[in-house]
């Protein structure tokens, strides 16, 4: 018998796209230039994280003639963003075809109590967290593959980096936890007690973990990989760079060889300026993206 | 017994993991100076254009090429699959050309419509729980091409002496049986 939605089949399409980026495009023009560079996948929507931010107002899920228009013009995976709780919007991207739908706090949350519940759809979610309590409730609502959140259009890495030193410190702790401390711990982080059995078994989470919100350059990326990120997502640092197509290329290259410095510094020789960023302390609480979600 | 996996991106170490229940040794391949040292190899699933750059961008164009003229069998798997082939449908572009194969890619459908199925894997299993994830499919074979299973009259796993190929991901399953028919080919080519 024939299945479909499966969540083997859903979390198999992340296995894919492990060692690879996933860049953030806005049109049809720009997700040609990500799959010329080597993305593994894009993300269409209507204005990139730092756009949002400066622009200010709800940010929603993207007009469908963009998403249509970037599937049309390209053959790898294109996902998109549906607010966080609003299944209605998620609905619709699957029905355009969306190939993963980014439940994402970039967008304006459109419930402050739940989630989409992720299981009951046939297309797969990516979802962010900030430690593993996050990542697995995510996962027990069906999300089949997690990110940090970062601090995403501010061009800077800190909260990715802190996000993933969080995640992996806790997978370490629970990993060497003895199992009778497992049901305090699943307890003191929020976590559903299975998921939390299997990363104490596994030493590692049941879906790919990205990193995502604030990379911005070849180094950022190999940085991400090195503390134990699977693949990358690269937002505004692409297209609000000065040279989008080396920029795409060097970060694709620095994710497949993050260990390697002398291909890194070539890659850096010559960019250009990456996108100017924001220090995070010169955010408001409001302005705080990662906040959003729970 | 050295069978490596290509890891500039895709599923590496779900194949690292099968090659190593089949019993042989794997290695994750990044560099062409890894190659020597192989008795065959893993092209794994992935995007297909993604590690097609990477393989022309760090000289693993020729290398692998040789690897086949060599006789050590390589093995894709989904966009494996399309790297192997001689021919992809709706372009004139191919990657190693390696297998007398035509191709077409994402020939069931979106992420929507991936699905899993038990199939009849010839003289591999008659119940093989193939999972595709917007997989290919081959659209005709030369002669010496032999098919090995088929789905909706579609060929979706087949050798040609050396090399095999799967539209499907046998690595995203506890069943090492596809991955032990490939070391058994490994073997037999080892001469």
């Amino acid at each position: 018998m024939v299945e479909v939605g499966t969540s083997r089949v859903k979390r198999g399409m992340a296995e894919m796209q492990k060692g690879g980026v996933i860049m953030d495009v806005v049109n049809a023009e720009q997700a040609k230039i990500a799959e010329e560079a080597g993305a593994v996948a894009v993300m269409a929507l209507e204005r990139v994280p730092a756009d949002i931010r400066a622009d200010g107002g709800v940010a929603r899920m993207a007009d469908p003639t963009i998403i249509e228009e970037v599937i049309a013009a390209v053959s790898i995976p294109v996902m998109a963003k549906a607010r966080i709780g609003h299944f209605v919007e998620a609905r619709i991207l699957e029905s355009l075809g969306v190939d993963y739908i980014d439940e994402s706090e970039v967008l304006t949350p459109a419930d402050e109590v739940y989630h989409i519940d992720k299981n009951v759809f046939t297309v797969p979610f990516v979802n962010g967290a900030r430690d593993l309590g996050e990542a697995l409730r995510r996962i027990g609502e069906g999300s089949s593959m997690v990110r940090t959140k970062g601090e995403p259009g501010t061009g800077n890495v800190v909260e990715a980096v802190k996000h993933m030193r969080t995640m992996m410190g806790q997978i370490r702790k629970v990993q060497g936890m003895s199992k009778d401390e497992l049901m305090t711990e699943a307890k003191n982080l929020g976590a559903p007690y299975e998921l939390l059995l299997y990363v104490h078994e596994k030493g590692k989470l049941p879906v790919v973990n990205f990193a995502a919100g604030g990379i911005s350059t070849p180094a950022d990326a190999a940085l991400m990989m090195q503390l134990g990120a699977e693949g990358v997502f690269v937002g505004s640092g692409i297209f609000k760079s000065d040279n989008p197509e080396k920029f795409a290329k060097a970060i694709v290259e620095a994710t497949t060889h993050y260990g390697d410095y002398e291909l890194m510094a070539k890659l850096s020789k010559g960019l250009g300026n990456p996108m100017k960023g924001i220090e995070i302390s010169s955010l408001n609480e409001s302005e705080r993206m990662a906040k959003r979600g729970w | 017994m050295k069978v490596g996996v290509l890891a500039l991106q895709g599923a590496v170490a779900e194949h690292i993991k099968m090659i190593e229940l089949a019993g042989a040794e794997a290695v994750a391949v990044k560099r062409v100076e890894q190659l020597d040292a192989l008795e065959g190899i893993i092209v794994p699933g992935g995007e297909s254009t993604t590690i097609s750059k990477l393989i022309n961008k760090y000289d693993f164009f020729n290398a692998l090429i040789q690897f086949s003229n060599q006789k050590k069998p390589i093995f894709g798997t989904c966009a494996g699959l399309i790297i192997l082939a001689k021919e992809i449908n709706g372009t004139t572009e191919n990657h190693l050309a390696l297998m007398d194969i035509k191709v077409e890619r994402n020939s069931f459908g979106r992420q929507k419509e991936s699905f899993e199925v038990d199939l009849e894997v010839k003289g591999i299993s008659d119940h093989f729980r193939a999972v595709f994830i917007r997989a290919p499919h081959i659209i005709e074979g030369k002669k010496n091409v032999e098919v090995l299973s088929v789905h909706e009259d579609k060929i979706v796993a087949a050798r040609q002496g050396h090399l095999l190929a799967t539209a499907f991901h046998p690595e995203l399953t506890d069943d090492p049986s596809m991955h032990h028919y490939f070391i058994k080919m490994v073997k037999e080519y080892r001469g």
